[in-house]
């Protein structure tokens, strides 16, 4: 813990006094107070966090840009977009591009937005996601200063995505960010967001993101996280969302590995008719640890919510499925509805899958349902009855298990990068693309 | 094409096949009928490479080789290929990645490029029309959802794409009505070449009107108990294979 208050103490000491810089000093009482949980907290009983607290990381002086472009050009999406670009958590301009901004949309880095909207930006801060939240929330809190901002106007169609890049290469010692991302969709809006995480191998980073999104009446966002840190990295994300009347928030959950991936999804529920959806995908390999936490909030009649995820795992993988529903007396007439589906690739990969409602009003349709097996057996020997070999056979039905996730991506780059990682193994006599 | 000898298989320590026999010629079509248990489909699995059968003795020959000491998608590529009793459904996997990879593996067995697509996607047009196949199946998951005929019907579909040297069909006719089964009955006859051999293994005499075959064994308690031509199958109608139960024990 130490290194973190030297880190914090050279961080915060050189800035203005006023509510952002007693809110830091807060955070980070709050962080050293609960620390992280490595005793059996409930929320944490499956991921290990020792080898994360054992760690000194640190706030990088300087990013290797070269570096960040070589990741780009071997995994970027390349999408015409909105977009800022993070290299182990700092606003790089170089990278980003901002050219051609809509007048009612708002895009830029939040070390801007604190500069120049300093008490609009506070405002956003902290009011979904707020330091007594967990020890990770209190932690990005304590260093909070990068990140983005992004407002969205009344009545706006945002035609091109906007893309949030977070990407880390190696430096001279183990680097970490605490990006907090504060979208506000107006009324009537609608936008596309990409989060894309990404990393080279050599680089030992610690991402500790915290995004928090309100979604004016009958607003639209369709959210794509797509993570892939690198197998030295970490990745903690939080992400809540606020959804008022008639609002709609559509998760593409993308989990392509990471040395340890731990995401909380919280969805608040306040209006009548808001609907949020969730497919996802954990596909780890070798040693990774990916676990998901979602929750979502049923806080008013005629409410929805739909979650699929789905995890495959080989080698050591272990993956963590938490998926909560909480229906609030009087909320009647909710739909909710949650699957998680499981792969085994192998007999050292582990799933712990825990579904948990709770359930306090009497008109409700509720369903959940996990499933985890290996590969169908029957199906195999199908296809290799057919001259397909055990390799191509196995990529197939690994990829068509994984295809009703990944077949609802409708950008069609992301989509093509989540087939082709997931269909890795697959040999090249199937060439997809012509068909 | 191929020769089996005095082969013996067990299922989970039962012993099923006791000594079976059989050769077949290029360009002959062999039928196997028999009732229920006697190894119809003990004999296809083991053929086919199905994990869990255990052959004891006896020996396989395809074209020359040791059908036994290769793995099934080796059986495959060879030129045996199995129409299956009950096709196996597989959500996510499309008819057209399955026709394509299977095309090319046998393609490159023959030492032959990669089928370029659009010679892949006129072969496959032509094939689903005899079928009398629409065109959305090839966008369709294997098997997901289709119906018995639909399923029998692409089994063939396959056949005739991948032209296999040995098409062993296991109850090819079960589940079908009469229009279906005359649909498939002239899918396999299009098959019928001077070289390429079939083996059909049925339980009903019926289809053999649609599928003449040259020859017919009668496979009882794991063996071959009668061979004749195909005068033998309205012989079976008639008298049920009662008479050869007896006969063989």
């Amino acid at each position: 813990m130490n290194q973190y208050a030297e880190a914090f103490a050279a961080f915060n000491q050189d800035a203005e006094s006023g509510w952002l810089k007693s809110q830091r000093i807060a955070a980070f009482a709050r962080f050293e107070h609960l620390g992280f949980p490595i005793n059996g907290v409930e929320n944490w009983k499956y991921t290990n966090t020792k080898a994360l607290a054992k760690r000194d990381f640190l706030l990088p002086k300087t990013v290797d840009l070269d570096a960040a472009r070589e990741v780009l050009k071997a995994r970027d999406v390349a999408l015409d977009d909105h977009r800022l670009v993070f290299v182990n958590g700092v606003y790089a301009p170089e990278l980003s591009n901002l050219s051609g901004l809509p007048a009612a949309l708002v895009v830029e880095p939040l070390s801007e937005a604190l500069d120049k909207e300093l008490e609009l930006t506070c405002g956003m801060m902290g009011r979904l996601a707020g330091i007594d939240c967990d020890v990770f929330t209190a932690l990005n809190f304590a260093f909070a200063g990068e990140g983005a901002m992004i407002r969205i106007g009344n009545h706006q169609v945002i035609e091109k995505p906007i893309s949030l890049i977070h990407l880390s290469v190696a430096g001279d010692q183990a680097s970490m960010s605490h990006p907090r991302i504060l979208v506000a969709a107006g009324a009537n809006s609608q936008v596309r967001l990409v989060e894309h995480f990404l990393g080279s191998e050599e680089a030992v980073h610690f991402t500790n993101r915290v995004a928090e999104v309100v979604l004016e009446r009958n607003a639209q966002l369709t959210h794509y996280l797509l993570q892939e840190p690198g197998d030295q990295s970490w990745l903690v994300n939080r992400t809540h969302v606020e959804q008022k009347r008639d609002s709609r928030y559509y998760c593409h959950h993308i989990n392509l590995g990471g040395k340890l991936v731990r995401d909380d999804l919280v969805c608040d529920l306040n209006g009548t008719g808001a609907e949020s959806e969730f497919s996802g995908l954990l596909f780890g390999r070798n040693k990774q640890h990916l676990d998901i936490h979602s929750l979502v909030n049923h806080n008013e009649p005629r409410t929805y919510s739909r979650e699929t995820y789905k995890a495959i795992l080989n080698d050591k993988a272990r993956g963590v499925f938490n998926g909560k529903v909480i229906v609030k007396k009087d909320s009647q007439q909710i739909d909710a509805q949650q699957s998680n589906a499981n792969l085994l690739l192998s007999d050292q990969a582990e799933i712990d899958t825990k579904p948990e409602l709770e359930i306090y009003a009497d008109d409700v349709k509720c369903s959940h349902g996990a499933t985890t097996g290996q590969l169908d057996e029957t199906a195999l020997f199908y296809l290799k009855s057919r001259g397909l070999s055990d390799e191509l056979a196995r990529g197939l039905l690994t990829l068509a298990f994984a295809n009703e996730v990944v077949d609802k991506i409708d950008i069609e780059p992301i989509y093509q990068l989540v087939e082709t990682t997931v269909a890795g193994h697959l040999p090249h006599q199937v060439n997809l693309d012509d068909l | 094409m191929i020769e089996i000898k005095d082969l013996h298989a067990r299922v989970e320590g039962t012993e099923i096949l006791k000594g079976l026999n059989l050769s077949i010629q290029p360009g002959e079509v062999h039928a196997i009928m028999g009732p229920n248990g006697a190894g119809k489909s003990t004999l296809s699995a083991v053929l086919t490479g199905r994990e869990g059968y255990e052959v004891t003795s006896g020996s396989v020959t395809f074209e020359g080789e040791d059908l036994l000491e290769m793995d099934v998608e080796e059986r495959a590529r060879a030129g045996l290929l199995l129409g299956f009793q009950y096709p196996v459904e597989i959500p996510g996997v499309k008819n057209v990645y399955l026709l394509k990879a299977a095309l090319n593996a046998k393609r490159k067995e023959q030492g032959l490029d990669e089928i370029e697509a659009p010679a892949f996607m006129k072969l496959i047009r032509e094939k689903l029309k005899f079928m009398k196949m629409d065109n959305s199946f090839m966008h369709r998951a294997v098997n997901e959802g289709f119906s018995g005929g639909e399923k029998k019907r692409n089994e063939i579909l396959q056949m005739l794409i991948l032209e296999p040297k040995l098409a062993l069909l296991d109850e090819i006719d079960s589940g079908l009505d009469i229009d279906a089964m005359k649909t498939v009955a002239d899918g396999v006859n299009s098959l019928r070449t001077a070289e390429r051999s079939i083996l059909m293994i049925t339980h009903y005499q019926r289809l053999l009107d649609y599928i003449v075959p040259d020859v017919i064994h009668v496979l009882v308690d794991g063996r071959i108990v009668k061979t004749g031509d195909k005068s033998l199958a309205f012989e079976l109608e008639k008298k049920g294979y009662d008479w050869l139960l007896e006969g063989a024990a």
